[in-house]
């Protein structure tokens, strides 16, 4: 067993390092610093971060000015808020010129836990995926975070990227290249291919371990970039499968399960699709993993729901 | 300070303003005409006195920067922007027309000499402070000057920056008011109670001064003091009236957003293109008409 981290962290760590190596990176939070993990980057260099106070909107817009004037900002609070609360400036004044304003959204999902409905991003991804220019990230475990966040400084316009405060096993090896729109295979299996994207991509990967005890081949594919997705690897996988699953913590509107199933809805292929994700409704208190269990996103929920599908196929 | 002759000129070229204002609006179509002419005055003494700009190159990067956070008034900027050379004057025409540079709200990057993108009101203070945060951490001494609609004020995120540029202690950050007491539908305190503004803003951190937003010298004079302003961010309470340069427009909140008749705009076009001769200056984009 392998110990588990909090992508939070990773990408706090990363920023940090970020800083060091780029002089035109700024951060800014909405007083949220210790939560996001911008902390470490507000201790190393003072001068370049801003806790602009609790009001995102204005966090957000102050962060299009500077990327306006060379700087490269990353903007973070939990992403219930950053992009909940600045939806409008985020897409007037980031989105539609293309400015490099990175936006980094904390504590997504049901993972965030007790907070509730109020704090729990279950349609974030929604929101950023509809703008035009905006690239939509959401990385697995701490090696793929960390990777994440320099390919985001280094992309040339705005991007949107989830962190989790859910500790996840190390997926990948110090050998792994990250690429913005690339999908990744994490598991064989042609019989059922289960995208899945954060914090599910363990538990899609343990669903499949079981599946296989069952006799049934379910390969597992990574999709860290929501938007541009890895349209390839989707209809790849269509075509050979008897069916595609998605799995994320997150609306099946207008998440990855969407994002799939628009990528398939436009092919001949006629390989069915099971959505997994919440399904049309809010959060509510609780602890991450009996929420996680609730709506069917652990393992052996992930696996009875491709079970029960797999039944009305036969 | 600007010289007698100066604000003599100065009235010339706002006046030259307004006729573009109407000359590329035309008849027909729902414009803003009123905060675009309420405006022309603070503009042009913000392009023509007061900021460090250079036509021929725009992305200067110690230039002065404007942002016009009350974007549906743009057309006066694009007015400017013509004046000095950095658009063609001929390309005023083409406002809002399909495949066209001059969108109805600014575009930075459609737009030459656009700073920025505004529309969505509230905006645009935050982007302000953001650009003279950025001077400061890159060393540059550039100023920036956001022009604030009065309605516009009814948008929290105005108060949200007026108090983060206060905090930061943004001396290189000046607001000017728009104060003419319209928003889109009817007067700006229909909707929400705007006195006392200019305490408002001191209040908030802000050095400030109240003017006639349509007396040259005074706008040129308050600009001049917010170089002197030390450790706050200045505000310049300009009071307007929407519309100002065209009679049946003033004060009228239906030319918030609304359309000239053909007779309307050839009086319009004869006001202000009149006032130009007034001021002694003709101007082609009226005489084009």
């Amino acid at each position: 067993m392998t110990a588990c981290m909090e992508t939070r962290f990773a990408y706090g760590d990363a920023l940090l390092e970020l800083g060091r190596q780029r002089p035109e990176i700024v951060v800014l939070d909405a007083d949220l610093y210790k939560s996001t993990r911008t902390v470490v980057f507000r201790d190393a260099f003072p001068d370049r971060f801003i806790d602009i106070g609790i009001s995102e909107a204005d966090m957000v817009s102050t962060a299009a000015g500077m990327a306006a004037s060379g700087l490269i900002p990353f903007c973070n609070s939990f992403a219930m808020f950053v992009p909940g609360v600045c939806y409008i400036p985020i897409r007037t004044q980031i989105a539609y010129p293309n400015l490099p304003v990175k936006l980094v959204g904390s504590s997504y999902g049901l993972t965030q836990g007790p907070d509730g409905a109020s704090h729990q991003s279950l349609e974030d991804i929604a929101l950023m995926r509809g703008l035009p220019n905006m690239v939509v990230l959401s990385p697995a475990d701490e090696v793929e975070t960390r990777l994440a966040t320099f390919a985001m400084a280094d992309w040339p316009g705005p991007a949107y990227m989830r962190t989790g405060r859910y500790g996840v096993p190390r997926l990948f090896g110090d050998d792994y290249r990250f690429a913005i729109g690339k999908a990744v295979r994490m598991r064989a299996g042609d019989e059922v291919v289960i995208f899945a994207t954060g914090h599910i991509v363990c538990k899609a990967l343990d669903a499949a371990a079981q599946l296989s005890r069952d006799g049934i081949a379910a390969g597992v594919i990574n999709v860290a970039t929501i938007k541009p997705l890895d349209e390839a690897a989707v209809l790849e996988a269509a075509a050979r499968a008897r069916l595609v699953v998605t799995a994320e913590e997150h609306s099946i509107i207008g998440g990855l399960g969407s994002a799939v199933a628009e990528c398939l809805a436009e092919t001949t292929l006629a390989t069915p699709l099971l959505r997994l994700g919440v399904h049309d409704c809010f959060g509510e208190s609780g602890l991450a993993d009996e929420l996680l269990e609730k709506h069917g996103l652990q393992p052996a929920g992930i696996r009875a729901g491709i079970l029960r599908k797999l039944a009305t196929l036969q | 300070m600007a010289t007698q002759e100066q604000i003599s000129q100065l009235c010339r070229k706002a006046a030259e303003m307004r006729a573009h204002i109407v000359a590329m609006m035309g008849a027909g179509k729902a414009h803003h005409f009123g905060g675009s002419l309420s405006a022309a005055d603070l503009v042009t003494a913000l392009y023509f006195y007061k900021m460090r700009y250079n036509p021929r190159n725009p992305r200067w990067p110690e230039r002065d920067r404007f942002i016009m956070s009350k974007g549906h008034s743009v057309p006066a900027q694009y007015a400017a922007l013509a004046m000095i050379g950095v658009l063609p004057l001929e390309e005023l025409a083409s406002l809002k027309r399909l495949g066209g540079r001059l969108q109805g709200h600014p575009a930075m990057h459609l737009t030459p000499g656009l700073e920025g993108c505004t529309g969505a009101l509230g905006e645009g203070l935050s982007y302000a402070n953001g650009m003279a945060l950025a001077g400061r951490i890159l060393g540059q001494s550039y100023r920036v000057y956001c022009l604030v609609g009065d309605g516009e004020q009814q948008e929290g995120q105005i108060w949200e920056a007026a108090m983060t540029a206060s905090k930061h202690r943004l001396d290189n950050v000046v607001v000017l008011i728009d104060r003419n007491r319209l928003k889109a539908m009817d007067a700006a305190d229909c909707s929400k109670t705007m006195d006392p503004m200019a305490t408002r803003w001191s209040s908030f951190g802000w050095a400030v001064r109240e003017i006639d937003g349509h007396d040259m010298a005074a706008i040129c004079q308050a600009l001049d003091w917010t170089d002197t302003q030390r450790g706050q961010p200045s505000a310049i309470v300009a009071n307007t009236i929407k519309g100002k340069g065209v009679s049946f427009i003033e004060g009228q909140a239906a030319f918030h957003n609304g359309p000239l008749t053909e007779e309307q705009l050839q009086l319009a076009l004869a006001e202000t293109q009149s006032a130009c001769q007034w001021v002694g200056h003709s101007c082609p984009a009226a005489e084009a008409l």
